[in-house]
């Protein structure tokens, strides 16, 4: 059984994807994993036909395949604060075919994460991890050979690099060294201020955008909506692109990480986005035009 | 199409997007209501206007930007993998008879399994 587990994680690539939390050390949490949801590891059947969405107790959004009621994997009620998560979260469902694919369900699982919070992080430990990206961060750790690729940085990342430290009143350099640039405190401090506003759901979207893109410039540039989540990949994978224009383009590696990327990014986006929205700031927003 | 102002590029790329999910029913879903609703509100549908550089609006046009990208590119990234993606193992009687065997049928079920 544990054996045809693991040949499963092989078969269907990392980990990551494959177990239902975008959780980053697998292994200490395989034990746990194994029992919740070994069954999340076969492909299940599409066991329902409809999907609907209604409002709970509390104003806020459920699921319902079918009559039942969607559960996270730790057994909790699924509620998502906002209608618009909660339609577009039954969009992922009712986009399943005969086979339910969970590794293509990006808004479920930031959700169920948000929800059952499975390492029991709080807002402070998520804001450090996420900070300790700024340090390495991609935009900032240049190459200096060969002199296309310098050009080629120069002109895409400089500019959002200028306009985030305009934006946030940092300074951010850019470093030739292995050792990457040295990050004043005060920059720490304000990006650390800045997340400290996000609510938690907000946070944990924020956490995998960061994550995924490997860099906090390109992604508060891109939830400050500076940049859109194809030119933010663009910029994340820039010394690949790079590489393909001069070598060309392998399908079943670099299209299906770009896509793969493009998925968890825009779906990480479109997560803190609703998560931080609120309804009654939107319609005064309306008001306002 | 160069006509065509950029929220309605992705309203239209949205509609494409959750017909090719849904089929001929996309009509009826929840999301395709939703959108549609969406896009009303933001008077982009029966604009009478031109431009305005409104703040709603521009958050409106970046997240519908995110979500077509969301659908756009799970539905690239699934088409890859079961074009590329290793199909695993196969089951122990499929490869028994591969090799013209058959697997023993044990009435009581073998000891170890459940």
């Amino acid at each position: 059984m544990l054996r045809s587990i693991v040949r499963l994680q092989c078969q269907l690539g990392s980990s990551r994807t494959l177990l239902k939390y975008c959780s980053r050390d697998p292994a200490s949490n395989f034990s746990i994993q194994s029992n919740a949801y070994s069954s999340a590891m076969t492909e299940r059947r599409k066991f329902y036909k409809d999907v609907s969405i209604a409002q709970g107790e509390g104003g806020v959004y459920e699921v319902h395949l079918d009559r039942r009621k969607l559960k996270t994997p730790g057994g909790k009620l699924f509620t998502v604060p906002n209608e618009s998560l909660a339609v577009a979260v039954a969009t992922e469902w009712d986009a399943q075919k005969e086979t339910l694919k969970y590794y293509s369900m990006h808004l479920t699982t930031l959700c169920n994460t948000a929800i059952d919070n499975p390492t029991h992080r709080d807002k402070q430990q998520m804001i450090t991890a996420s900070l300790k990206f700024v340090e390495t961060d991609t935009v900032c750790y240049r190459i200096d050979d060969p002199p296309a690729l310098v050009e080629l940085q120069k002109n895409e990342w400089d500019p959002v690099l200028h306009w985030i430290e305009n934006r946030y009143n940092v300074e951010i350099g850019s470093s030739y060294n292995i050792l990457g640039p040295e990050i004043p405190a005060a920059t720490i401090d304000t990006f650390r201020q800045h997340l400290n506003s996000y609510n938690f759901w907000s946070l944990t979207g924020l956490e995998f955008v960061i994550t995924q893109l490997k860099s906090v410039v390109l992604s508060l540039a891109l939830i400050d909506r500076h940049l859109t989540v194809e030119e933010a990949v663009l910029l994340s994978r820039l010394e690949e692109e790079y590489q393909i224009e001069r070598w060309g383009s392998v399908e079943w590696c670099h299209d299906y990480d770009m896509y793969e990327l493009r998925a968890r990014t825009a779906a990480g986006a479109l997560f803190v986005q609703l998560s931080s929205e609120m309804s009654s700031v939107k319609r005064k927003l309306m008001q306002d035009c | 199409m160069s006509g065509l102002s950029p929220s309605l590029r992705v309203f239209r790329g949205l509609l494409k997007e959750l017909r090719e999910i849904h089929g001929t029913t996309y009509k009826n879903t929840l999301a395709y209501n939703y959108v549609i609703d969406q896009f009303r509100k933001n008077g982009v549908l029966f604009q009478v206007t031109g431009e305005r550089q409104c703040r709603a609006r521009q958050e409106a046009l970046h997240l519908s930007q995110a979500y077509l990208c969301l659908l756009r590119s799970t539905r690239e990234h699934l088409a890859l993998h079961k074009l590329y993606h290793g199909k695993g193992d196969r089951g122990l009687a499929e490869m028994a008879s591969l090799v013209g065997l058959r697997l023993p049928s044990q009435p009581g079920g073998k000891g170890w399994e459940e």
